[in-house]
């Protein structure tokens, strides 16, 4: 599968700039000239000392952008993780009993789906408070009927093949049958969904922040930079532009990688 | 190798022989990881008109290539490297798209596997059909609509005014079968190019179908080539064959001749892996061919075959060219006199020593368990000299078979909840009884149930009426409420070998897990019972690391067998445990199963709807017609009359191989081998009955088809004739009265 995802040149650059930004994420603070929350001057243009330039407090826009990257991989990544482990659950377990209780579960998924993510976020933030481990709760919680969904598709396409019959007629409990017939033969298109909703969550994050719903000022998230500095847009443009650049270029990777998954991953 | 593909304009060839088609030398190409492979290599053979012509060999021996060369309709990395497709003396290989298009439909047509997929599924068949005409005949609306209405009445379709009004999923697999033949004649082309045309259908719809494509050549002259892996279709159909092989067109002959004294070390080969019909697993063993055909790309110079022939010498390591044994025939065996002189003498020469050694060798192989294995693997010192008194493993033991059954089945009936509709009734009302050590062949076209029985019995489903006895004591309910002993003694091989191992697990892995679950093993004794398993599936200790795709479909079939029997069970079904397989493979795995039971004496539940393959199998039989019981008994019984209609009409449906006669003096080219017996026009639609005579429910469940319809009284619950030794059958006709009549018509076997 990796030597099917490495022939493709765009999975390729994908994943090179997913891992750019992992990388910053970890490493910043080496790798940025500046201290991101220090003041240094005022609204100054790109230039070789502040390469984007800085911002309305005097902060290094570069370093800010880069440093940001850690909130974003931060949050979207533990998002969608927890959403998978409860999409997960719901899947498996819906898809493989059926009936009554796949009725139920499902309906409830759809219930939580009926409201929009952001919608149902600005809500439960409004009345929780924001902070960084509501923003992963909310969108996690909002994930897992989504990933659910997903998760049961691919349980129907193996629940009745003959290897699980096999299993059945050796006596393996259900859990086991999920786990180890199921489930590793299922994972194509749960991982192409995990990868794409990373990409969302990272939009979720953003816009969260931008809607000053998300992680508290002065954190260099990426949403919260935007939205800090809309007001500036028109006079000192890179101070928006650069987190708006960053955003789109990671999102575009992920799913460029996404892309590249599913070609390798599919038939 | 170097001839350009297309060449701008192509040079009028003379007719070959007044051939109307000639192949010569074709080599095709298609691309890959690893470069272009050839598919085929310098294939040559000629068709005459009106003639027809069979291709037969194994999947991936590219025979279906050959078809799409001779369309033009190569996949997109396919191409025609070499030679050329001369059709009425213009070689297509050279001709441009426009020009191809004005051939293929008015001179050349096609037919597929699955006509499902060949029918617009949104476009009423009558416009479908119509749409030919209009524009291969220019012909205007009305005048195309009545053409049409000809053409189903000449593929014998019943009622076409109604069948034109019919979008094609309301029809049955063999009637839109119908459709794409009519569609494929209706612009009169000059071949017809069938392509496996019955492979999905069933054995009763296939014959019908192999009827009318006979019909049709002789009425309308058209010349057919006709592509199966199934020798007796072929046998059946057609007047000249060529065996294809890994690319190679290996023999090449009148039928009657090339079956009768193959020349060609695969020819002898394949006929020696199916079952004669009327023989028995007692008597001889299939004779599979060893090793696997080679993949395009693996394939060395020298002969093709050499790796798996017994005959091979040094010379073989240089290519032969086309030789010619006789007048008229070809073979790419350089010994080819010294083979024997006709198909029966080589099985019977084979089949005498390999039984012996071969069993002698696999009984060796299961005799050395590790110390501290519990007596798990008893396995009986000598072929039906079983060292457990309850488990005798020879079928001599008829009587205490009868007495003690392994499983008994008493009114089973399995309902589905019909969508929108009445309820289903897979199964119903079955009762039958399975002897210990022997086996049951449960036989039936597609939807008759038997495999939804197969499920029940083994727990996979629920039941809705009835018993479930093993051994005795009551175990109708599902797997999962199943003591661990009843899941040991009852197991399953399933038929899908894509499907029946975890692709994600080792298989070692999947074995150990049954013999850990089944066998109750841990440790060394566990590692040693995985491996004498594996040892007496034929299968080397090294696979056990692989993984499922690295396998052969052979392969993991075997695997599947080895689960089967991880808990040493007294009962396996299996649900067509050999049908995806090639011909070769497929014998190997019945002599497996054979084999396996002679040692340890398990009993079967053999379902298949390959009737030659069951009467070779089983010792009782039980034929199942819309989730009905019809007949049932011993199996010398149910193959001698009386038997029950649909019996009789599955009967007529085998295509019989047989190459003991040897070809006719005179006129040989024109008989084809296969005996002629014709399908009552009942068999044609399918085991659904047609559309507006819906079934009531109770009464006899084949009177629909029934060619021996008594009249109104079928339409209740018909008595079961009881005959001699536990042979019975359900039919409103006496048994004295339908065994008069089926003698007098002579059906066999």
């Amino acid at each position: 599968m990796l030597r099917r995802l490495a022939r493709s040149p765009s999975a390729i650059i994908g994943l090179l700039i997913v891992l750019f930004w992992s990388f910053m994420a970890i490493f910043w603070p080496w790798a940025a000239a500046y201290d991101p929350f220090s003041a240094h001057a005022l609204n100054v243009g790109p230039s070789r000392t502040y390469l984007l330039g800085t911002d309305q407090f005097g902060r290094d826009v570069l370093s800010r952008v880069l440093a940001g990257s850690r909130e974003v991989l931060t949050t979207a990544p533990l998002a969608t993780l927890l959403g998978l482990a409860g999409g997960l659950v719901l899947g498996l377990v819906s898809g493989f009993y059926g009936g009554w209780i796949d009725e139920i579960l499902s309906r409830l998924m759809d219930a939580i789906l009926a409201f929009p993510v952001v919608v149902l976020a600005l809500v439960t933030l409004a009345v929780l408070g924001s902070s960084k481990l509501n923003v992963i709760l909310v969108i996690g919680i909002t994930y897992m009927p989504l990933i659910g969904r997903v998760v049961r598709a691919a349980v129907l396409g193996v629940r009745d093949l003959d290897y699980v019959a096999a299993a059945r007629l050796r006596g393996d409990s259900a859990p086991l049958i999920m786990l180890r017939e199921i489930l590793p033969n299922a994972s194509g298109p749960i991982i192409i969904e995990v990868t794409v909703r990373v990409a969302y969550a990272i939009f979720t994050v953003a816009s969260l922040g931008f809607l000053g719903l998300g992680i508290p000022p002065p954190s260099p998230d990426w949403g919260v930079q935007v939205n800090d500095a809309q007001n500036y847009l028109s006079i000192y443009p890179w101070i928006v532009l650069s987190p708006i650049a960053a955003i789109a270029s990671l999102v575009i990777a992920i799913n460029l990688l996404a892309d590249g998954l599913r070609r390798a991953i599919g038939p | 190798m170097t001839v350009p593909t297309i060449r701008p304009d192509a040079p009028i060839v003379p007719f070959q022989d007044g051939a109307l088609l000639a192949v010569r030398d074709l080599t095709v190409t298609y691309g890959g990881e690893r470069g272009p492979q050839a598919a085929l290599e310098s294939v040559s053979f000629a068709i005459r008109p009106g003639q027809s012509y069979g291709l037969v060999g194994e999947s991936g021996c590219g025979k279906s290539t050959v078809a799409l060369a001779v369309m033009r309709y190569l996949p997109r990395n396919g191409r025609i490297a070499g030679g050329q497709v001369l059709l009425e003396g213009q070689d297509l290989a050279a001709l441009s798209g426009e020009r191809l298009r004005g051939i293929r439909g008015n001179r050349l047509a096609m037919v597929y596997q699955d006509p499902g997929s060949s029918l617009n599924p949104a476009m009423r068949i009558g416009e479908q059909l119509a749409e030919v005409y209009r524009n291969h005949g220019r012909l205007a609306r009305p005048a195309a609509l009545d053409a049409s209405r000809q053409m189903l009445d000449t593929v014998q379709m019943r009622d076409p005014g109604s069948v034109m009004t019919r979008y094609p999923h309301q029809l049955s697999g063999g009637m839109q079968q119908r459709v794409v033949i009519a569609m494929a004649l209706a612009a009169n082309p000059a071949l017809l190019i069938l392509d496996e045309p019955t492979t999905g259908l069933d054995a009763t719809v296939e014959a019908a179908v192999l009827d009318l494509v006979g019909d049709l050549r002789r009425e309308l002259g058209t010349a057919t080539l006709f592509i199966s892996h199934n020798l007796a279709v072929v046998a059946r159909l057609c007047e000249r064959i060529g065996v294809l092989y890994a690319g190679r067109l290996v023999e090449e002959g009148p039928t009657r001749d090339v079956f009768y004294a193959p020349r060609h070390p695969y020819t002898l080969g394949l006929l020696g892996c199916v079952p004669r019909f009327g023989v028995r697993k007692g008597s001889t063993r299939l004779l599979p061919i060893p090793g696997q055909m080679p993949r395009p790309g693996a394939r060395g110079p020298g002969c093709r075959f050499m790796a798996r022939c017994a005959y091979a010498r040094d010379r073989c390591r240089e290519e032969p060219p086309l030789l010619e044994p006789a007048s008229g025939r070809g073979t790419r065996c350089w010994f080819w006199d010294e083979l024997p002189a006709t198909a029966a003498a080589y099985i019977d020469a084979l089949a005498g020593g390999e039984e012996a050694g071969h069993a002698a060798g696999a009984a060796q192989q299961l005799r050395r368990p590790a110390p501290g294995v519990r007596d798990l693997l008893t396995v009986a010192p000598t072929q039906g000299m079983s060292a457990d008194p309850t488990r005798t493993g020879d079928a001599t033991a008829a009587d205490s078979g009868r007495s003690v059954p392994v499983l008994a089945l008493d009114h089973l009936g399995k309902t589905f909840p019909g969508q929108g509709g009445p309820t289903v009734r897979a199964v119903e009302d079955v009762s039958l009884q399975v002897g210990r050590g022997r086996t049951f062949g449960l036989v039936g076209e597609s939807g008759s149930g038997k495999s939804t029985l197969a499920r029940v019995v083994a727990g996979l489903l629920p039941a809705s009426s009835g018993q479930v006895s093993l051994d005795g004591s009551n175990v109708t309910v599902v797997a999962q409420r199943r003591s661990r002993q009843t899941l040991q003694r009852l197991q399953m091989v399933f038929q899908s070998p894509e499907a029946t191992l975890n692709p994600s697990e080792r298989i070692g892995t999947t074995l150990a897990r049954s013999v850990r679950a089944l066998g109750g093993l841990r440790g060394e004794a566990l590692r040693q019972r995985v491996l004498a398993l594996a040892a007496s599936v034929n299968i080397d200790a090294a696979l056990l690391q692989s993984f499922p795709r690295q396998l052969s479909g052979g392969q993991r079939q075997r695997v599947a067998i080895a689960r089967a029997f991880a808990g040493d069970p007294e009962l396996v079904l299996c649900d067509e445990p050999a049908s995806a397989l090639d011909v070769s493979v497929q014998a190997a795995i019945l002599n497996l199963l054979v084999e396996i039971q002679e040692r340890q004496g398990a009993s079967y539940i053999f379902i298949s709807h390959d009737l030659t393959v069951v009467r070779y199998l089983a010792d009782d039989i039980g034929v199942m017609y819309l989730g009905r019981l019809v007949e049932v008994g011993p199996a010398e019984r149910v193959f001698a009359p009386p038997f029950h209609p649909y019996t009789e009409m599955l009967f007529a449906a085998i295509p019989t191989l047989d190459f003991d006669r040897p070809p006719d003096s005179q006129g040989s080219e024109l008989a084809p081998v296969g005996e002629v017996q014709r399908m009552p026009q009942q068999a044609a639609d399918g085991p659904q009955p047609v559309e507006g005579e819906t079934l009531a429910p109770g009464g006899c469940p084949f009177r629909l088809r029934c060619p021996r319809l008594l009249g109104p009284q079928c339409a209740e619950e018909p008595p079961w004739r009881e005959t001699a030794e536990g042979h019975r059958f359900l039919c409103w006709i006496p048994a004295e009265t339908l065994a008069a009549d089926q003698r007098a018509l002579g059906t066999r076997p």
